[in-house]
């Protein structure tokens, strides 16, 4: 009975109650599998909007760990992203056309490269820069992000400005959402399991924290670490369903994109973000379709003020997140 | 008997300022210490040095046979050093059993991959924390409340859970900054009982530092005496109430 007292109590803070976290994964990628097999019935359209919102749910879950749960305010998810796209592609692009089985073989493994480039990059970032706070750690991650731009528009290996394009169209249903899956059950996992309670003590004080055992900063580069491979992966993904990358895609305003989706859902609740990501991403693109419609063509020109005008709308009136329902409690 | 923490002319200047200098400390196995001084005088300092937040300019601490100079406060406490805080500082956004949970991690087997692959052994050791942080609460009357957000509690709550929290790290050594700070008469009756109870329960050493006259007097089995980071007086609470210096700091001239 206690059991099961402190299993509700595991839950009670932080939404998600993942004791059935295997069967959550395994049952989310065996429907990834399922949904490609009929990808090629579904309006091509469509399709690029679903990659679009699993890419957004790995980047902005991944994100989630290191601004949500540990408190860390990085604004340089897509310079994280940027190198994990463009590892892929290189390493794709050295393969001609192949069999069903060695695509999908050298695929994973140049998602994985793209993940690990990502994560070392993150390494790197992080061990000089996890000793600021808050608005500094900001700047110096923005910078970061900015320097991967900077640096692959001067790489004229990788095309420079002009992009690069990607041979191989292989991103898929089965693989976006089957990694969308992965990163929400690695997230999920990490954060409700009793070592993983420690980035949360890292974002609510680092003093106690600090006090209590925990090693501070080794939890905070551990959270940017794993978020900067997830941001890798998220990049290979978009990388082999645009099948063409440019520096600029993965600007400052993209990383701000992945920061607005974890506030909209409310920092540190994973189902909040999922769903804003869903709908951030489906946002505009719902806005592009209205405008289609007679009468409604001026929606086309001012589809990006309305837009910002619901974020400010929805932050207005529901600061703690769109998808929290916790209760809120007085005032201090 | 060696003394479990042992200062030797802790001293630590901030520029021209010394706040505490040559500061001798010891502190027995079991033994409850007390360490009071007007406002300023260097207490939280000296706490602050104990538990690696500050390094001492020079002199030597040693705790349970080994420097701690140098060593940072998570490795400290790894040691058996817990503390809890002057201002409670709970973590605010988890509930009152993830509070202690969190500190659990300390007497974790696995690591990060044990949380990620969610085996068996993990969820042994899951259970058995759970087990065990309830057990906790439960000591200290706190497991009716373990869903709540720790910020929800009253006052007297909040301080009793900072107390368990710093229990879970399972200390050799517990500091208490200022228990009794902010509370009324019978909260601090009540402290006082708990206090003897957890050295009586754990029979671990306890160092309380407190402007509560009353209180340390009643509870401690010495008290050392700070004024302007200086050790002006050490011995028995009787001793120590009669000594000409310590009336002198706290009444003036």
């Amino acid at each position: 009975m206690r059991i099961n007292a402190s299993a509700m109590a595991f839950s009670s803070s932080f939404k998600m109650n993942f004791r059935h976290a295997k069967s959550f994964l395994l049952g989310a990628i065996a429907l990834g599998l399922l949904a490609s097999l009929f990808a090629d019935r579904i309006n091509p359209y469509w399709l690029f909007i679903f990659y679009d919102i699993g890419i957004s749910i790995v980047m902005a879950v991944s994100l989630n760990l290191i601004n949500g749960y540990t408190g860390q305010f990085s604004l340089g998810h897509a310079g994280f992203m940027a190198v994990g796209a463009y590892t892929s592609a290189v390493i794709t692009n050295q393969f001609g056309d192949l069999s069903f089985f060695a695509a999908n073989g050298i695929f994973a493994g140049a998602l994985l490269a793209g993940g690990l480039a990502a994560a070392l990059a993150g390494l790197l970032v992080g061990i000089p820069t996890l000793r600021l706070r808050g608005d500094y750690l900001a700047i110096v991650t923005l910078g970061f992000g900015e320097i991967i731009r900077v640096i692959l528009q001067n790489m004229d290996r990788v095309g420079g400005a002009r992009g690069l394009s990607v041979m191989h169209g292989w991103t898929n249903l089965f693989w976006t959402f089957g990694l969308a899956a992965v990163t929400v059950y690695v997230v999920a996992s990490l954060v409700n399991s009793t070592y993983g309670r420690g980035f949360i003590a890292v974002h609510d004080d680092e003093v106690a924290a600090e006090a209590m055992g925990i090693n501070t900063t080794k939890y905070k580069v551990t959270a940017f670490v794993i978020g900067a491979f997830f941001a890798g992966i998220a990049g290979g993904l978009y990388a082999h369903a645009k099948q063409f990358v440019t520096p600029g895609g993965f600007g400052f305003m993209q990383s701000i994109t992945f920061v607005v989706m974890v506030i909209l859902g409310g920092m540190g609740n994973t189902v909040g973000v999922i769903l804003a990501a869903i709908l951030l991403t489906l946002l505009p693109e719902g806005l592009r379709q209205l405008a289609g419609y007679p009468h409604l063509g001026w929606i086309g020109e001012t589809r990006m003020i309305i837009y910002s005008l619901l974020l400010i709308i929805l932050m207005l009136t529901r600061p703690q997140g769109l998808f929290s329902f916790k209760k809120t409690s007085a005032p201090k | 008997m060696s003394a479990l923490l042992q200062l030797e002319k802790a001293t630590i200047r901030f520029g021209g300022l010394t706040a505490v200098s040559d500061l001798d400390l010891q502190i027995g196995r079991s033994e409850l210490v007390g360490l009071i001084g007007p406002n300023g005088a260097g207490k939280t300092t000296a706490f602050n040095l104990i538990t690696g937040v500050y390094q001492p300019t020079s002199g030597a601490i040693n705790f349970d046979g080994q420097s701690t100079v140098g060593r940072k406060p998570y490795q400290i406490t790894k040691r058996g050093i817990a503390r809890t805080f002057q201002n409670i500082r709970l973590f605010p956004s988890l509930n009152v059993f993830d509070n202690v949970r969190a500190v659990f991690h300390l007497h974790l087997h696995g690591d990060v991959r044990h949380a990620l692959w969610r085996g068996k052994g993990y969820h042994a050791e899951e259970k058995s924390i759970a087990k065990r942080v309830l057990e906790l609460l439960e000591i200290f009357q706190l497991g009716k409340f373990r869903d709540e957000p720790a910020k929800s509690l009253s006052y007297g709550d909040q301080r009793r859970l900072e107390i368990v929290r710093a229990l879970a790290a399972k200390p050799k050594l517990l500091l208490l900054d200022e228990p009794a700070a902010g509370m009324n008469a019978t909260e601090k009756v009540e402290l006082t009982r708990l206090i003897r109870f957890i050295k009586d329960k754990f029979q671990i050493s306890i160092l309380l530092v407190e402007h509560d006259m009353k209180l340390v007097m009643e509870i401690c089995e010495r008290i050392a005496v700070l004024d302007y980071g200086v050790k002006i007086a050490e011995g028995k609470p009787d001793e120590v109430r009669a000594n000409p210096k310590v009336i002198a700091a706290y009444l003036g001239d």
